[in-house]
């Protein structure tokens, strides 16, 4: 097949996806509309860990850590000085952050950024540390920035959070920032950087013995994940109208490293599909903690069951689907079409 | 700072630093052998504080046999985890064996709240441990003292069996090479089930001591310990028991100490921590005593 | 054929008008998920209150009760709902300061009175005229307790001691503080503010340098009722005397569970307690709820009973049921309540009486009733 017949095609396709996007906007229900938000938002966040865990192979634990710093960047800039005036009644919000209000999108790409540089500042000891205790490292970094966000009042507010944020986040949005993160880290997965950190994932001293440099590259796969993990936090903010310090813990990285384990490490087609399953299963699980009436019984909702059910699962995927539920097959075009055609055979 | 006042922060460091410390143990035990940084180990603490709960709760089991049962259930369910959860991964990057050691805590704590419920309850503690020695104005809690004491029999302990016993060696054996010890016909799966089952053993003896000093058991009280034993075995010196003992005390000497001398930045003590943590990893990667190792990845 | 067609379409008109001469009422709780427990008992005292005056101006009171499933979003999601499909004229809120938020400003925006029965959070009603609430705020607490520990208790100084990872716990603190300074009229009288962390279990560093000040008392706001079991139990190990003074978390059997007699003696504020004479409508209530329910009312309960009491005497005043003149009629509203006389402040808040209980012998023991401002 053609390059561009293929890129002719990937933008029919985003066609599509805008269309139903165009009807869903307008038709759908609430409740789903929120569900499919939550699950692009997911898809930002796989993706861009998947960068740095699996194409990288540099374990991090520090995604909450700069979800955090994308969100409260994003919306310290959004929100209009009138509520964030209400927000701080404890102690004002320090100058000139109490006057600052701009567009929703130039908030989450200044988010992003302050992301990309704590990205750069988490992912420079790489070098230094491997394995595990980068993993250990970069949990440390994302327990600090908790930390320090439930300190700093006359910045953050501290654990009262922000509240009250404007509703921008819609599927316009998320599902766009979703494409350019799928668009972006593909097309650095393929081009030469790429083949270099995939390099680096499979030996780290052939690579650098190879004369790639370790350093530059490590600290990229970090800087472009941190800085869409920024991205999805401001969007996420901005869908849950309010935010604070505790609810970017270190169970929301686990959260998206089941998503990507789900689909395979280095895998992007795996987690994008596994995100959007995984934020419709999170709400169907619901029902577990919902009393029930069966056969005139009323059986009484079970706390906690949701997440022990979930913590099962992640046990399952680690234990048995060591590859993921989709191994290292990617979506192509080629591979639909044969798909197309092997049936078409069979009939 | 006055001196009474010196010495009952010291006291406090000192009582808390151990009851880390012994936590600690546990961890750099199992790192030390199999070298797994083992995330539920805070949780299979907690398990050890539920099931003497409930033995001497529905059983009535007087207060010592209830600890002692408590002890051999978590050496089994210790034993269990690393068969169901860390052993089918043993070929594998270590990393997945980390992972699955995430999985593992998150899904005891979910555990938890289910069976046993969200709310707090309160651990029996005998008379004898409730006092308190009073020596001018510094005040000392008997079980502190109890918790120093053991935790250095508890070392003491460990490194007989380690360097004086046939385990031992076949466990010291195993923390250099998985396939030499195999080649020298020891049993590796029995050595790694003996040293679970003692790391286990050791998450529950400290269980006992924490619970004493803090009697409030609830799903989640495994987290704060786990997690400072974790800091306390990575700043000691990963796999190194006096380490791991020497880290719980720097620990506590910081817990304490920042709030003592800066009241203000109080709220700011765990971020000092965690950055311990990270300066000692990237700077001192064998921690402040630990052996040079050499392989670090 | 043509005669039975007349019928049901005079019928069907009838029964237009008759639901329109009814009057909507919303009510917005978490009847599943985590917070469920608060929502149940929230219902309990809207229906208990129903029961008694179903109707007003002479027309049939509808309630529509909807779930919010304990979910921030599901929270938002449920007040449009009630505002766009039930054409609700006031809605009575949710339990949980976290889901009233969104909800309150869902029917702030819509023009549709909103009455909290139990959020604390000063944001429900912040710059939101059409939403009222019933009860006091986190700073009247912390106010509360200052000025309990002043006049009741005679203390000239204090110490706090506070969880910096939980928002009720640092509101209650900074609010305590400001206050007690104010009425001590000294601003070192508070001696030491000091924080500690969600998950600590161990206290002894904040409460030694509480010990070396010495102060007159100590006020724990505690996030978590078993932290400040273990906050009195340490205090009392390492020899402090001192009162403890807390807040409606305390209000709970695991504080003396878990603490034991080192919790004997200390002191917190909470909103309602079936001993204190609140006003002449308490006892018929808490008989009431005994009987129906076979257990002591808490506050929950009492709160949303009144809620909806309070909202059914402005419509009554109002004379109507459009929500501008609900809102006008609220806004003068002077009612004696089963939680006491209700009025409201320039911000909606209710003005309100505390109530202030102490342990005795192993016991919750009602002490005093604290006036509002």
């Amino acid at each position: 097949m053609k390059r561009s017949t293929r890129i002719m095609l990937s933008i029919m396709l985003i066609i599509i996806v805008y269309i139903f996007v165009f009807f869903a906007e307008k038709y759908m229900d609430p409740f789903i509309k929120r569900i499919l938000n939550t699950g692009f938002i997911y898809v930002i966040l796989a993706v861009s860990l998947n960068l740095i865990n699996g194409f990288t192979g540099q374990f991090s634990l520090g995604h909450a850590g700069f979800m955090a710093i994308g969100a409260y960047t994003s919306a310290l800039l959004y929100m209009s000085p009138e509520s964030k005036l209400s927000n701080f009644f404890m102690e004002p919000l320090i100058s000139p952050l109490d006057k600052i209000h701009i567009p929703f999108f130039w908030a989450l790409l200044i988010g992003g950024l302050m992301s990309a540089l704590m990205g750069f500042i988490v992912g420079a000891p790489s070098l230094r540390v491997r394995g595990d205790y980068l993993a250990i490292v970069t949990y440390g970094f994302s327990e600090i920035i908790r930390s320090l966000f439930n300190n700093l009042q006359n910045i953050t507010n501290g654990p009262l959070g922000l509240k009250g944020l404007p509703t921008y986040t819609n599927l316009w949005w998320t599902v766009s920032w979703a494409i350019v993160t799928i668009i972006v880290i593909r097309r650095i997965v393929d081009s030469s950087y790429g083949r270099a950190l995939k390099a680096i994932r499979d030996d780290e001293v052939a690579a650098e013995n190879l004369g790639i440099n370790l350093f530059k590259h490590k600290v990229l796969a970090f800087v472009v994940g941190a800085f869409f993990a920024g991205i999805a936090g401001g969007l996420l903010g901005s869908l849950l109208m309010t935010i604070d310090p505790n609810s970017f813990s270190i169970l929301f990285t686990y959260q998206i490293i089941t998503i990507i384990l789900l689909g395979g490490l280095g895998n992007i087609t795996g987690s994008v599909i596994v995100a959007i399953g995984f934020a419709f299963l999170m709400e169907a699980l619901r029902f577990v903690e919902m009393p029930m009436k069966i056969f005139g019984i009323t059986i009484p909702g079970i706390l906690g069951m949701r997440m022990l059910i979930f913590s099962i699962l992640l046990m399952i995927t680690i234990l048995f689907f060591r590859q993921g539920l989709f191994g290292q097959r990617e979506f192509t075009w080629e591979g639909f079409f044969r798909l197309f055609t092997k049936r078409k055979v069979s009939q | 700072m006055d001196w009474s006042l010196f010495l009952q922060h010291m006291v406090n460091a000192i009582s808390l630093g151990f009851v880390f410390g012994l936590v600690a143990v546990g961890y750099a035990l199992v790192y030390g052998v199999v070298k797994l940084v083992n995330f539920a180990h805070g949780d299979v603490f907690m398990m050890a504080a539920y099931f003497m709960f409930y033995t001497s709760l529905i059983f009535g089991a007087p207060w010592l046999s209830a600890v002692i049962l408590g002890i051999v259930l978590t050496s089994l369910l210790g034993v269990g985890i690393e068969k169901v959860a860390y052993k089918p991964l043993r070929k594998y990057p270590r990393i997945n064996s980390l992972v699955s050691s995430i999985g593992m805590s998150f899904l005891l704590q979910n555990f938890a709240v289910v069976v046993f419920g969200g709310i707090q309850r309160s651990f029996p503690v005998p008379e004898p441990m409730k006092k308190t020695i009073v020596l001018g104005e510094v005040r000392i809690q008997a079980v502190s003292i109890y918790t120093i004491i053991f935790s250095i029999i508890v070392v003491l302990i460990l490194t007989f069996i380690l360097q004086k016993t046939k385990t031992g060696l076949a466990m010291r054996i195993l923390s250099r090479d998985f396939d030499t010890a195999r080649l020298m016909g020891i049993n590796v799966n029995r050595t790694i089930s003996f040293t679970f089952a003692l790391g286990s053993g050791l998450a529950a003896v400290s269980a006992v001591f924490w619970a004493l000093r803090y009697p409030q058991i609830f799903p989640f009280m495994g987290q704060y310990p786990g997690s400072r034993a974790f800091i306390a075995a990575v700043v000691g010196g990963i796999g190194s028991l006096k380490g791991a003992l020497i880290g719980g005390f720097v620990l506590g000497l910081l817990t304490v100490l920042i709030p003592a001398m800066f009241p203000e930045y109080s709220g700011y003590r765990e971020a000092f921590i965690f950055l311990l943590l990270v300066l000692v990893l990237i700077f001192k990667p064998n921690g402040l005593f630990g052996q040079e190792v050499g392989e670090k990845a | 054929m043509r005669k039975l067609i007349i019928f049901i379409a005079l019928l069907l008109s009838l029964s237009i008008t008759f639901a329109a001469n009814e009057i909507m009422i919303g009510v917005t709780q978490p009847l599943t998920g985590n917070y469920a427990m608060g929502g149940q008992l929230g219902l309990r005292g809207i229906e208990m209150a129903y029961e008694e005056v179903p109707s007003v101006l002479g027309r049939p009171i509808k309630l529509v009760i909807l779930d919010n499933k304990s979910d921030k979003i599901e929270a938002a999601n449920v007040v449009t709902r009630l505002i766009e499909q039930f054409k609700v004229s006031a809605i009575i809120g949710t339990y949980s300061s976290a889901l009233g938020i969104p909800g309150a400003e869902i029917a702030n925006k819509n023009k549709v009175v909103y009455i909290a029965p139990s959020n604390t959070n000063p944001l429900v009603t912040k710059d939101k005229p059409f939403v009222f609430r019933v009860c006091f705020i986190d700073p009247f607490q912390g106010t509360v307790m200052a000025k309990f520990a002043v006049q009741h208790l005679k203390a000239k100084t204090a110490a706090v001691i506070y969880d910096v990872s939980n928002d009720y716990s640092v509101g209650l603190a900074y609010y305590f503080r400001d206050a007690f300074v104010k009425l001590t009229g000294d601003p070192k009288s508070v001696k030491v503010y000091i924080a500690y962390q969600g998950g600590d279990q161990d206290f002894t560093s904040q409460l030694t340098a509480v010990k070396k000040a010495n102060p007159d008392v100590i006020f724990v706001p505690a996030g978590i009722v078993g932290d400040a079991a273990l906050i009195a139990k340490q205090a009392r190990e390492l020899g402090l005397k001192q009162p403890l003074l807390g807040g409606d978390t305390w209000d709970l059997p695991q504080l003396i569970e878990i603490g034991g007699s080192a919790v004997e003696g200390a002191y917190y504020s909470t909103m309602f307690d079936v001993k204190a004479e609140l006003s002449d409508k308490t006892k018929p209530f808490v008989e009431k709820y005994r009987k129906k329910y076979n257990e002591d009312p808490g506050y929950l309960p009492a709160l949303a009973y009144d809620a909806y009491m309070v909202l059914i005497d402005a419509i009554k005043r109002a004379g109507s049921d459009n929500p501008e003149m609900i809102r006008r009629a609220l806004l003068t509203t002077d009612f004696i309540g089963v939680s006491g006389r209700i009025r409201f402040d320039q911000n909606r808040d209710a003005i309100k009486d505390a109530v202030i209980k102490t342990i005795k012998n192993g016991k919750f023991e009602f002490v005093t009733v604290i006036k509002g401002e």
